[in-house]
């Protein structure tokens, strides 16, 4: 198929194009290969249109055209159509210039697109209909023809459901959006694809008038399946297996470039930091508890990646230990955590947290010189009970000044807002410790 | 964690009741480095009372030490060469029980993970600490096992309850597995960080209750070992 190679088009990047670049490998001298790929944004059909336009930077209303025309010519425009879709892989290609794609664009295309591209989608569109309405009137009047068209229309629907299927399945492995609605929708278009071209080959058959032998040609069939199945199937049993055993080894090479890449940015890294400021005897210590917590999250989460502290923490035990990284992080002051249970976060749980930070905050503020700052949390039930406990000078509650209103705002009113109480216990020299208590909303 | 803490131990040592109070310290973990450390810290015998007898680097060596040295006390990592330190609790069972001298074993790990931690435990360590320990405490650590109390750090407290309220014991055998209210509220001040002292005061109790609570909580622990085989074999149909 002389489809696969890029078209040159413009003069002075041509040379560089080689037949199948890498499309991370930019050549020396900055000027980007570019590569043919179906479009994924914005497509019809397959993207072939959309990508052949991006491609050689012209319009995709032309392209979509001069399909049309060579469809007009007996067909062949479906069938190069189709060509492309086959052999030419999905990617990005011949989006308008809104998208940051510049390997794909040259500018005036961009512009172009940018200026009227719901005209020339329509305009397209409309003229894909007359074309194929013509096209369809045009066989219909040789007669003959006639009689396999719809079973031809119909197989062609289907295969065309199906591909575009594979299609999606590949962008979805991409981007990773998927849910379960989506699945089914995908499973019901490819049950249609597969019911059409069924009933296209059968209408195919009935029309041929070869029914009757349906009988003796599937079991023919049957038996020649059979019987390359048993001739092929040892040499592709064997290359199965080769092809697992060569992804186990590619797997575990990447798992172990991607531990040696997280040891050199963080373990590195904070080590060079360590010797910069080895006499600083309170920054090192924070930097190497920030690492060994990092290091410890990654290697015993079961997914971790370590990089998904960025994350909104969706339960309980995450919350505590989250709010509990920072306020170590960001005070020098080593928090020691103890989760027990867990449960998901609702509205009065949040607060909960809130709160909670807060008197983390003040622990490590006030007390931290006490020795480590200890955090209890624990959900028994309907009940979430949360402690913070630090070994500091403590204050006697009640002198405290009535404009004060670190704790009786964030900690004490946050959690009676909310339906929940606040206890603390402090008295000089014995440190101070927060109790919360709060019920949890559903069951 | 050098000179700094090294001055501290020497109060320890007079809290645990000074340097005529002895024991024999064997030393299992694979680097080299941290058993240097780790004798720096703890090894000067006249001011803490720690004598290291030994050190093994893996689980054969360091079952011969122990088996030689019957020290009283093993600090053991819980990651060893050879099968871990599960490994050398197990083939170290007979020495645990021996009635006049029995060995007995501190779990000393970098991991806080909750299997290795209940892994140790119930392979019959009696206590689990991990290795930012300061040298006080380990000192202080190793006396008390020597004792035969239990060693519960907040963190393994709240793994203890958390295996416990998140097994669903059969009815039967139900005292023996399950823990009892005041264990329990016992465990669960540990967790908060409370000292032994400091929890006897809390409940009105005496600190030879507490241990007594944390000891029952170290041997219902170990026992659960039974249930926790059904469940094994239940799940792989093997019963």
């Amino acid at each position: 198929m002389p489809v696969a190679p890029p078209r040159p088009t413009a003069e002075p990047p041509r040379a560089e194009r080689a037949e199948r670049p890498a499309r991370s490998t930019a050549p020396e001298d900055g000027a980007p290969w570019r590569r043919l790929y179906r479009s994924a944004d914005g497509r019809l059909l397959g993207g072939v249109a959309r990508g052949l336009a991006g491609h050689l930077g012209v319009p995709v209303a032309w392209v979509r055209l001069v399909f049309l025309g060579l469809l007009l010519a007996d067909g062949l425009g479906i069938l190069l159509y189709a060509a492309f879709w086959v052999f030419v892989p999905l990617g990005i290609g011949g989006r308008a210039a809104v998208e940051p794609r510049p390997l794909f664009e040259t500018a005036e295309d961009g512009r172009r697109r940018l200026r009227k591209p719901d005209k020339g989608q329509l305009f397209a569109l409309l003229a894909l209909a007359i074309g194929c309405l013509i096209f369809l009137g045009d066989r219909n009047t040789t007669g003959n023809a006639n009689r396999y068209l719809w079973p031809t229309l119909l197989i062609g629907a289907g295969v065309v459901l199906v591909w575009r299927q594979a299609d999606n399945a590949r962008r979805a492995s991409w981007a990773a959006v998927d849910s379960r609605h989506r699945r089914l929708f995908q499973i019901v278009r490819a049950l249609v694809g597969v019911g059409l071209v069924g009933t296209g080959l059968t209408v195919f058959m009935v029309v041929r008038g070869s029914a009757a032998q349906l009988g003796n040609v599937l079991t023919a069939a049957i038996a020649v399946i059979a019987g390359i199945a048993l001739l092929a199937g040892p040499w592709l049993v064997r290359m199965s297996q080769d092809l697992s055993e060569e992804r186990t080894m590619r797997i575990r090479a990447q798992e172990r470039a991607e531990v040696a890449a997280h040891v050199h940015d963080s373990v590195l890294h904070t080590l060079t930091l360590i010797q910069r400021n080895a006499d600083d005897a309170g920054e090192v210590r924070r930097l190497a508890r920030a690492q060994e917590r990092e290091l410890r999250n990654w290697l015993y989460k079961p997914e971790g990646t370590g990089k998904e502290e960025d994350e909104e923490p969706g339960t309980l035990a995450e919350a505590v230990k989250k709010s509990a990284a920072e306020v170590e992080d960001k005070h020098g002051v080593p928090l020691e955590v103890v989760v027990v249970g867990d449960c998901p976060l609702d509205d009065k749980l949040s607060a909960c947290m809130q709160a909670a930070r807060e008197a983390m905050v003040n622990a490590a503020k006030y007390g931290g010189e006490g020795g480590p700052v200890q955090v209890f949390a624990e959900v028994d039930g309907r009940t979430v009970f949360v402690s913070v406990r630090d070994r500091g000078p403590g204050f006697d509650l009640d002198s405290v000044p009535g404009d004060r209103m670190g704790v009786r705002e964030s900690i004490v009113g946050r959690m009676q807002r909310n339906g929940g109480t606040a206890r603390l216990t402090s008295a000089p020299g014995e440190g101070t410790e927060v109790e919360l208590t709060m019920e949890r909303a559903d069951a | 964690m050098t000179s700094q803490q090294a001055g501290q131990t020497g109060p320890a040592g007079e809290d645990t009741g000074g340097p005529e109070r002895r024991v024999r310290v064997v030393l299992v973990d694979d680097h080299r480095m941290f058993r240097t450390g780790v004798q720096a810290e703890i090894g000067r015998t006249e001011a803490t009372g720690v004598e290291v007898v030994g050190e093994a680097a893996d689980v054969d060596q360091a079952v011969t030490v122990i088996t030689a040295t019957r020290p009283e006390v093993v600090l053991l990592d819980v990651h060893l060469p050879g099968g871990g330190g599960v490994e050398v609790l197990r083939r170290c069972a007979p020495l645990m029980g021996t009635a006049e001298r029995p060995v007995r074993f501190l779990a000393l790990s970098v991991s806080d993970a909750a299997e290795d931690v209940i892994g140790v435990i119930r392979g019959g360590a009696r206590g689990y600490v991990t290795k930012t320990i300061t040298g006080t405490d380990l000192v202080d650590s190793i006396f008390r096992v020597q004792e035969g109390d239990a060693v519960f750090s907040p963190r393994l407290a709240g793994f203890v309850l958390d295996a416990f309220a998140s097994t669903d014991a059969p009815p039967i055998d139900e005292d023996l597995d399950r823990l009892t209210q005041r264990e329990r509220e016992v465990l669960r001040l540990i967790a908060r960080g409370y000292a032994y002292k400091e929890i006897a005061k809390q409940l009105f109790i005496s600190v030879k209750t507490v241990e007594s609570h944390v000891s029952a909580v170290l041997r219902k622990l170990q026992l659960s070992n039974r249930h926790e085989l059904t469940r094994w074999a239940t799940a792989r149909r093997l019963i």
